[in-house]
């Protein structure tokens, strides 16, 4: 019972309760930084990092911290975390960090983040925080590749830098601009919840008779 | 002798002729001589350019929205005044993309004919202008043989068109930006200048805006309101400094005229009371010249109806009239006040 719970914490953050595309939390880095693919790889593999970090720290630490100063003390975690993610990246791929810029730092402000900390790993064991992490910055890292596939295939032609349509493709300029990256997240909200009122159950419809005749099979029961 | 009848019904008593769809298509007759005109001046292309919008706009419409909405013409309107203003020599398959992009996101995304915030043609029009801001400012010069190219009209989807073996030249308004070199009022009122392909022949698109302010399906005092800002302003710039173009310069050059007689004037996307259209055609003319003196770009009319678009609601709320009877509000406070 509880091992499918635990698969549950880990498989529900990949697409059921998806951070960006479900919760539409972590606008900010979504929209800025998916013009390329290169940037999306660092980016999402920054955030996995810091969030599956700081939801081990916090949950260890969970009985300790005190309810009044909660906020302070994960954002103190968090901020240790970006740090160290912060001159990783610096050392090992300066051109990337670059061109993400302030918002490595940014992520100390994710509220994917924060929000993980305060509704999961403030209650949970470190375990089962452990899982949380990791498949909600699965789900992060999903949801930043299908934004910077589509804008680097539309806006520049190119796939991690390869070549996709030949040497004539006329690039969509507006692709890799801020207003691209409003319309990709746009259409990829409206086509996921199109899909979701597809397979939700049809609300009953609220008829006296309806309900009569419901409580009266119930009493027959 | 039979008595006189007396009807009795509920009020409505007085019916208006006009329906939405006769509207819309005495729009796109009335479009038509600007279509031809454009078919003169840049030949075949101009007019393959309005086929593929219109095409695509209607056929993007009866996928969404479904077959009972086309009778009513708007998409149509939308298409022929999105072929209008862009270049001739554009690329066919950007053009289906624009019309695309008019209905899916300058209308239907937004619930269809009367929902919708902006002009649908121009949405699409600042689409292409942010995707492919090359080929949409590449202006081929009027003239030449009817069917000669302007440009690589049939490059294949998603491809950059050949370099055009065509002559491409500054529109005026580029000329004045750049070079600061005028062009004659003549040849501007004409419309034998560079350009988009219906935004060259401000006497014709003032004549089939005439008719249309003559059977009251525009309001005149939208256009009127435009021109005035826009010649006046620009007049009174030209005076400190002669540097600025003059106003009959800024008035006959580039989209103001369709811009202002065809789009600004659009039902769904203008202001419903009088006193509003005034202040939405003067917010457009003052933005239009603001645009083209100070901008980054040579021609400001697009963005200038988008901006006035989006005031709209408030325009309308800020200009209700008094209701019969009712004391005007400012003057209720000032009373509660005294009391």
């Amino acid at each position: 019972m509880k091992q499918v719970a635990a698969t549950e914490d880990l498989l529900k953050g990949l697409w059921k309760e998806n951070p960006v595309l479900v919760q539409t939390l972590g606008m900010c880095p979504t929209l800025a930084i998916t013009n390329s693919v290169a940037n999306g790889i660092a980016m999402g593999i920054a955030t996995f990092f810091v969030l599956v970090g700081s939801s081990v720290l916090v949950s260890s630490l969970r009985k300790l911290i005190p309810n009044e100063v909660r906020i302070t003390a994960y954002i103190v975690i968090i901020a240790t975390f970006v740090t160290v993610a912060d001159m990783v990246l610096q050392a090992t791929v300066p051109v990337i960090h670059k061109q993400l810029g302030a918002f490595i730092a940014l992520i100390v402000v994710n509220c994917i983040i924060l929000a993980r900390q305060e509704a999961f790993a403030a209650k949970n064991t470190v375990w089962r925080s452990f899982l949380d992490a990791v498949g909600m910055g699965f789900g992060f890292i999903i949801a930043l590749m299908l934004m910077c596939s589509v804008r680097e295939v539309l806006g520049s032609g190119t796939f991690l830098g390869h070549s996709v349509f030949g040497p004539n493709y006329e690039p969509w300029v507006i692709m890799v601009l801020p207003p691209g990256g409003f319309l990709t997240l746009g259409f990829m909200l409206l086509a996921i919840a199109a899909w979701t009122k597809r397979k939700a159950p049809k609300p009953l419809r609220a008829r006296p008779h309806d309900v009569t005749t419901r409580i009266s099979q119930k009493a027959v029961v | 002798m039979s008595e006189p009848r007396l009807d009795l019904t509920a009020s409505p008593h007085l019916h208006s002729p006009d329906s939405t769809a006769k509207i819309m298509w005495t729009v796109v007759f009335s479009l038509l001589p600007i279509v031809a005109a454009a078919g003169y001046f840049f030949g075949i292309s101009a007019l393959l350019v309005v086929a593929t919008a219109t095409l695509s706009t209607v056929a993007t419409e009866r996928l969404i929205s479904g077959p009972g909405t086309l009778g009513n013409g708007s998409a149509t309107i939308t298409g022929v005044l999105l072929g209008l203003v862009l270049p001739a020599g554009m690329p066919l398959w950007m053009v289906a993309i624009g019309g695309v992009v008019s209905i899916g996101l300058g209308k239907a995304i937004f619930g269809g004919l009367g929902q919708n915030l902006f002009n649908p043609a121009l949405i699409g029009r600042a689409f292409l202008q942010a995707a492919f801001p090359q080929a949409i400012t590449t202006w081929p010069v009027a003239g030449g043989s009817f069917f000669a190219l302007k440009g690589d009209n049939f490059a294949l989807p998603l491809m950059r068109g050949s370099a055009p073996d065509v002559v491409t030249h500054a529109t005026p308004l580029g000329l004045m930006k750049f070079e600061h070199t005028g062009t004659g009022i003549g040849s501007l009122i004409l419309g034998n200048v560079g350009g988009s392909v219906g935004e060259t022949s401000a006497l014709l698109i003032l004549i089939c805006g005439g008719y249309l302010a003559y059977r009251n399906y525009l309001n005149w005092r939208i256009p009127a309101s435009i021109m005035l800002t826009a010649g006046l302003f620009a007049a009174a710039l030209h005076l400190i400094n002669p540097l600025y173009p003059g106003g009959l310069f800024m008035l006959f050059s580039g989209g103001l005229m369709l811009g202002a007689v065809y789009m600004a004037t659009d039902m769904v996307t203008s202001p419903i009371t009088h006193k509003g259209c005034w202040i939405f055609g003067i917010g457009i003319g003052l933005l239009v010249v603001l645009i083209r003196v100070w901008g980054g770009l040579p021609e400001g009319v697009m963005y200038a109806i988008l901006i006035m678009n989006s005031l709209v609601p408030f325009i309308n709320r800020a200009t209700q009239p008094r209701v019969f009877g009712v004391e005007a509000p400012s003057r209720l406070k000032r009373k509660a006040v005294a009391s």
